[in-house]
């Protein structure tokens, strides 16, 4: 076992990570990115259309404000809202700056593409590979600062002494050794949860482990119903097409060929916000008007050379992974598991509850999404909230001495590993369980929800919490041992899923993504205000927190 | 259909071995739905890295059939040979740690020692640099490398030689060398054209083949050699042997094959030069030795019309 220091330790190396590991970098500090895969393999690199910021003179701070407050369903903190908008622009030149290769307008300026939910053009962005071109021009600033990273280190838990977090345990899946790392402070980046559904457009490494780990040592989960659908997911593999692609122009049709968004959105049609149009699709699709449970985007009429010179990387997916070319026929699509917009309870200084942990980007919950989250603004998100959270960090450390922690810190883990890997085999299969589990929370917590569902759903994942205790390891070996990883993975999958369920069944409304069917309407009355999820032996305790709100008072929500 | 997978693998207690599992998949499954499918079911030890599924994140490069390629966006009937067997293995030049997962490190390090960032004289500007829509779309097919190592894999080149940077880490140096916002003097060309760098590659177009995006690593390379004689970066073998070649084909309308190893070499290079001198002695001993003499063609003229009509462009 190894023990190492830090003054902050970041865990995982997505944009957010690597933006708030620059950040305490460049105040002087000795910082450490802990992450279980290598950089550039983080899930940020598959956001692929752009990233929201009022650059242009005819845009302004005010609408990209306004879009988002509106595309939250009023459940975004509208204080974190103005700090993101007012503060996105001058990131995105920073990006710039370092290296990303950004489109560009005639002018030379950094241009821009329309996007779902804006009232202007204000995704900055590279092809249709925007997270994958800034995610590696930061690690080159990441490998310009010479900023350690533990690659391939698997983060098992949070130290906390004397009610701070103060390091974490982690495994080095190498050759299985358990580590310390002690860190003055420590900032949780560790992206989504898609893994928890299925399909979905995430990575499989989106496993949410951040969120558990923070939620085990007592800090509150916020907001974890709100789970976002992207209207354009293919239908076998649920991979991801961009909203590029509608951005760029494409059209939604049905099985009768009508663009139907304009029933549901006649100002901004497929452009609405993302709820909006997957429950248009999910609704289509319900009420007989689409082909074998998909709807279809159609970019044919954009020409081949556009289609090329823009959108040529999701093309290609839809191509490879569905069999439909887009330069020649509709493709079918239809609403996939994408984001999750609740996370880990943070201010709008990345700061949690508990004192020197830390979190920025989708594990986090700021929140800036609220109830539903615009296309463009998480990597904007990851961005700005990534570099107030190493700022943050850094000024915590300032003065501050490594704690003393205590000698059996890491036992928990070493028992908890010892346990799984000597449980007999009784037919429990880590790959089968979460495949049930993903099932049920799309079928059940899905865009549409209803409370015998959700019920339903609730029963499954006690079985399943109980099912993996009798979870085995068939390879016993102590290099890479991916089996034993997916199986400690899952165990917070499942917790995570329980906050989700609980969350879908306590809000008896309908706001953003969550639609109950059986309580169809926005009640701002009884539900203008967030949900903190707490960890228990039990089922998650609930309570509630007010929204906070500026200048921007609830009103309806049409597009 | 019933498809054979033989796989590779390796661990440290059972050293290597082959194993093979058939299964029943589509033509249009890919490969590496087809290994996740077996490590969920019969066999759950087997070690691969993977994790977007949509050929993005790089990490599922490894030999499919012989070829470096992504398992994630390799479709089963692109690669099933007659009798229906596929054989999977990890990716070349790179020491196996487990079954499919190599270590990555010789890798990044090549990446790490190309000073992989912009460099940029003077402060930033207040707001972004000023740059064209095209020179920025020309890097965008260069900043598609998703460092998946699939290039790296098959280079002929590094089989035989470690020293040699590879495709990815020069495809690398040429998307800062073609960035207007990079705009340090020529050091990152010096460094590339001493050995190890642009000029040890040999056009072996493997690296190209095995790129899953449009990074087409060679072309790259051979685009940085032209740039670095362009910009006088003369003073190397690699350089004074494409130009010892050119000049002969303009002099004579044919190589002028016993002048050609000298000429890269550099006259004053004693050393190397006396290297030469056994297989010199060999080839003359086997009556290979080019001939002193080295007649024109006869139509040299036209040729020389061709070169001259070239360098005015």
């Amino acid at each position: 076992m190894g023990i190492f220091q830090h003054d902050v330790l970041v865990v995982g190396a997505g944009l957010a990570g690597q933006r708030a590991a620059l950040e305490a970098m460049r105040l002087g500090l000795n910082v450490a990115v802990i992450s279980k895969v290598y950089p550039v393999r983080s899930h940020s690199c598959a956001a692929q259309g752009g990233i929201n910021a009022a650059l242009n003179p005819d845009d302004s701070i005010e609408s990209h404000i306004f879009d988002t407050v509106k595309g939250s369903d009023y459940l975004g903190d509208q204080d974190a809202i103005e700090i993101f908008c007012q503060e996105a622009p001058k990131d995105v030149v920073e990006l710039e700056n370092m290296g990303v290769p950004f489109a560009r307008h005639p002018d030379g300026r950094i241009g821009s593409r329309p996007f779902g939910g804006a009232s202007y053009p204000r995704a900055c962005f590279i092809a249709d590979i925007t997270g994958q071109a800034i995610l590696h021009v930061l690690y080159e600033q990441l490998v310009k600062a010479k900023i350690r990273v533990y690659e391939e280190w698997w983060v098992s838990s949070l130290i906390v002494e004397g009610g701070e977090c103060c390091g974490v345990v982690a495994i080095e899946m190498k050759n299985q050794e358990i580590h310390v790392i002690q860190a003055k402070a420590v900032i949780l980046a560790t992206g989504g949860l898609g893994q928890v559904f299925s399909p979905t457009t995430n990575a499989l490494v989106s496993t949410g482990e951040g969120m558990v780990s923070a939620y085990h040592s007592g800090v509150p989960l916020m907001d974890m119903e709100m789970v976002q659908f992207h209207p354009t997911s293919l239908k076998s593999s649920g991979l991801l097409l961009s909203e590029a692609a509608r951005g760029e122009g494409g059209y939604l049709i049905n099985s009768k060929g009508e663009r139907f968004m304009k029933t549901y959105a006649p100002n901004k049609m497929e452009l609405a916000s993302r709820d909006v149009v997957s429950r248009a699709e999910q609704t289509e699709i319900n009420e007989g008007r689409g082909v074998d449970g998909c709807v279809f985007l159609d970019m044919r009429h954009l020409g081949k050379d556009k289609i090329m010179e823009r959108l040529g990387q999701i093309r290609e997916l839809a191509l490879i992974f569905s069999g439909f070319d887009m330069i020649e026929e509709p493709v079918p699509v239809r609403p996939g598991m994408h984001y999750m917009m609740g996370g880990i309870k943070t201010d709008y200084n990345g700061a949690t509850y508990l004192p020197g942990l830390y979190a920025a980007g989708e594990c986090a919950c700021v929140t800036i999404h609220g109830a539903n989250r615009l296309g463009g603004n998480s990597l904007m998100e990851t961005v700005v909230f990534g570099r107030r959270s190493g700022k943050t960090a850094s000024e915590y450390v300032k003065n501050k001495n490594f704690k003393s922690i205590s000698k059996d810190v890491a036992s928990n883990d070493i028992n908890l590993i010892k346990t799984i890997l000597n449980r007999p085999d009784r037919g429990f299969k880590a790959a089968k369980l979460q495949s049930e589990l993903g099932e049920t929370m799309v079928s059940k917590v899905g865009v549409f929800r209803k409370k015998e569902e959700l019920i339903e759903a609730k029963e499954k994942i006690k079985k399943l919490k109980k099912d993996w205790q009798d979870v085995s390891v068939e390879d016993k070996g102590n290099v890479f041992n991916t089996n034993l990883i997916s199986v400690l993975e899952l165990r917070g999958m499942i917790e995570l899923a329980e906050c989700i369920v609980e969350g879908a069944i306590v809000r008896e409304e309908s706001r953003g993504a969550h639609t109950r069917v059986d309580f169809p309407k926005r009640i701002d009355e009884k539900w203008l205000k967030h949900l903190l999820f707490y960890s228990t032996n039990n089922e998650p305790k609930i309570e509630n927190l007010p929204v906070t709100i500026t200048n921007w008072k609830p009103q309806e929500r049409t597009y | 259909m019933e498809v054979k997978f033989k796989i590779k693998r390796y661990n440290p207690v059972k050293g290597e071995y082959y194993d093979n599992h058939t299964v029943n998949v589509s033509p249009k499954d890919t490969v590496l739905n087809v290994l996740l499918m077996i490590r969920s079911g019969t066999d759950q030890s087997l070690g691969f890295r993977c994790s977007c599924k949509s050929a993005i994140c790089g990490s599922c490069a490894m030999r499919i059939n012989g070829r470096g390629r992504l398992a994630c966006n390799t479709q089963i009937e692109t690669v099933i040979s007659e009798n229906n067997e596929i054989l999977v293995e990890p990716a070349g030049n790179q020491k196996v740690i487990r079954d499919l997962i190599v270590d990555l490190d010789m890798f990044w390090n090549k990446i790490k020692e190309t000073t992989p960032y912009l460099q940029h004289m003077g402060p930033p500007p207040e707001r972004e640099y000023l740059c064209s829509d095209e020179d920025m779309l020309h890097l965008s097919e260069v900043t598609e490398c998703i460092m998946c190592g699939a290039c790296v894999s098959d280079c002929t080149i590094l089989e035989v030689d470690k020293k040699f940077m590879g495709p990815a880490a020069l495809a690398k140096v040429y998307r800062f060398v073609f960035d207007p916002r990079d705009n340090i003097d020529d050091s990152r060309l010096s460094k590339v054209s001493e050995y190890g760098g642009i000029w040890d590659c040999t056009h072996c177009f493997k690296c190209i083949e095995a790129c899953p995006k449009r990074v087409h690593p060679m072309e790259r390379i051979l685009s940085l050699r032209k740039i670095a004689m362009k910009r006088g970066i003369t003073d190397n073998n690699g350089s004074r042997h494409s130009d010892a070649i050119t000049k002969s084909v303009e002099h004579s309308g044919t190589l002028n094959e016993l002048m050609v190893l000298p000429k890269s070499f550099g006259w004053w290079n004693i050393k190397e030069l006396l290297s030469l001198i056994p297989g010199g002695i060999r080839m003359w001993q086997r009556n290979k030795m080019p001939s002193i003499l080295h007649p024109k063609l006869a139509g040299v003229k036209n040729i020389k019309k061709i070169f001259k009509k070239f360098k005015s462009k």
